[in-house]
């Protein structure tokens, strides 16, 4: 994890009684996230030994021993009226009083959290409360289970590795598609619509785009001379139509094709915009770094065959296309 | 070479907030121009550049570089930022110039990504 950015307790607790702002909603990292997603019932222990106020502490130790624990709810009938740990009966051992009963040396001052809390609440109250155990309680104040600062870390790494196996199954079913959907010729077909002038998303259909190839089994390279061809013909959309346009991208398990079509203005001189360093770009768009004249160039570089086609006062239509090695898109993972 | 050993020659403050500092650089490349940045890269370097804009991050992910380093302690726009926490890409600034870091990381031993482009 970054250690260039520890958020003290203070600048966390800040956070509480005002609304998250923008700013806060880029700071909060995703263990921060779960710690406001995951409720204490999910982490808590839910199989509870418990204890009597009036078993001696002799017997409460040899308790602890055989279930490996450090603490126990204490419960009176049905009431919680206590809790007791291993620090309680170090406490006694000094005095020579493991005879006494757990009643004498329980802590009674009930801390509790709500099973249905965040996560977040228990770290708070831990904080707090300086106690290393907290009895959890239900809507009745009734006792569910119980939750330590073990509890916490187990769950949080837990829900991170399930995070990481979602990512897993995604790529691993992506990259069985062609295999499990039998036809005489299947083609998987993406479109997005690209807007004029649109330069704050400029690159999100290009970063979809290489992400599909990367989950569909694609060879990196491949995904990476994809992405490139395909970002430099997104921006072209992006900075030269009336309208934005359409980009496509088409998988078959031989060959993959991108494509993009707008309306207009159209291109006088297909020939023209094909020599490096020809430019009709603003110098709005030269400042942003593209505009080089460069981008067709880089496409016809990356790609095995390249088409453009324009009319002008009609539109422009751009074909990419790439060979796939046979075994590219076969359920292999990372080619 | 470690990010974490450029960060400190570099002289350079993390801006991304949880971005794995711990990874292997293999090669660096230093540019304005996005258009030779996508030309001309070799996978896995680090990109140092004076442009701030989220176009920076979309590029450095298509070209598969590592992490970006702004040179002359420029700071990103907020979106370029929000694309790098997202895209895992960790962003640092610099206050060093380009030419300044570009020396100062070769020679320590990072070799230059930057591919001969036969036009």
């Amino acid at each position: 994890m970054c250690p260039s950015r520890i958020r003290t307790e203070q600048e966390i607790h800040g956070r509480r009684g005002r609304p998250i702002t923008d700013q806060d909603a880029h700071e909060i990292n995703r263990v921060e996230e779960l710690s406001y997603d995951l409720k204490i019932h999910e982490v808590m222990t839910k199989d509870l030994h418990t204890a009597r106020p009036e078993m001696s502490l002799s017997d409460m130790l040899e308790m602890l021993r055989i279930n490996r624990i450090s603490g126990a709810p204490v419960m009176e009938d049905d009431k919680l009226v206590g809790v007791i740990s291993i620090e309680d009966i170090v406490r006694a051992m000094q005095r020579n009083d493991l005879t006494e009963t757990v009643g004498q040396y329980m802590t009674r001052e009930l801390v509790t959290v709500a099973s249905y809390d965040s996560i977040f609440k228990a770290m708070q109250t831990f904080a707090e409360s300086h106690v290393g155990r907290l009895p959890v309680v239900n809507e009745e104040n009734k006792l569910v289970g119980m939750i330590t600062k073990g509890d916490i870390t187990r769950g949080v790494l837990v829900a991170l590795q399930r995070d990481y196996k979602e990512e897993e199954v995604r790529r691993y079913r992506a990259s069985h598609l062609f295999e499990d959907i039998i036809s005489d010729r299947t083609t998987l077909v993406l479109r997005y619509n690209i807007k004029a002038n649109d330069f704050t998303h400029g690159g999100n259909a290009s970063s979809h785009i290489k992400r599909a190839l990367l989950r569909l089994g694609a060879d990196p390279q491949i995904a990476r001379r994809c992405g490139i061809a395909v970002y430099e013909a997104e921006t072209n959309l992006i900075i030269h139509t009336t309208h934005g346009g359409i980009l496509k991208l088409e998988v078959e398990p031989h060959r993959i094709t991108m494509s993009t079509t707008d309306d207009g203005p159209g291109i006088p001189d297909v020939n023209q915009v094909l020599q490096p360093g020809y430019t009709t770009a603003t110098e709005r768009v030269r400042e942003m770094g593209f505009g080089a004249g460069m981008g067709l160039v880089n496409i016809k570089r990356c790609v095995d065959s390249m088409d453009l086609e324009s009319t002008v006062g009609k539109g422009t239509k751009l074909i990419m296309r790439i060979h796939v090695p046979t075994d590219n898109f076969n359920g292999r993972k990372d080619g | 070479m470690k990010l974490n050993d450029i960060i400190k020659l570099a002289d350079g403050t993390t801006l991304t907030t949880d971005a794995n500092l711990n990874i292997n650089i293999h090669g660096g490349y230093g540019a304005d121009l996005m258009s030779d940045v996508l030309a001309a890269s070799q996978p896995n370097a680090v990109l140092l550049t004076g442009l701030t804009n989220p176009q920076v991050v979309r590029t450095a992910q298509m070209a598969d570089f590592r992490a970006i380093i702004f040179v002359r302690g420029k700071q990103p726009q907020t979106e370029t930022l929000q694309i790098a926490n997202l895209e895992n890409i960790p962003l640092i600034t610099s206050p060093l110039g380009m030419f300044e870091l570009c020396g100062r990381l070769h020679k320590a031993g990072l070799p230059s990504f930057e591919s001969n482009v036969s036009q």
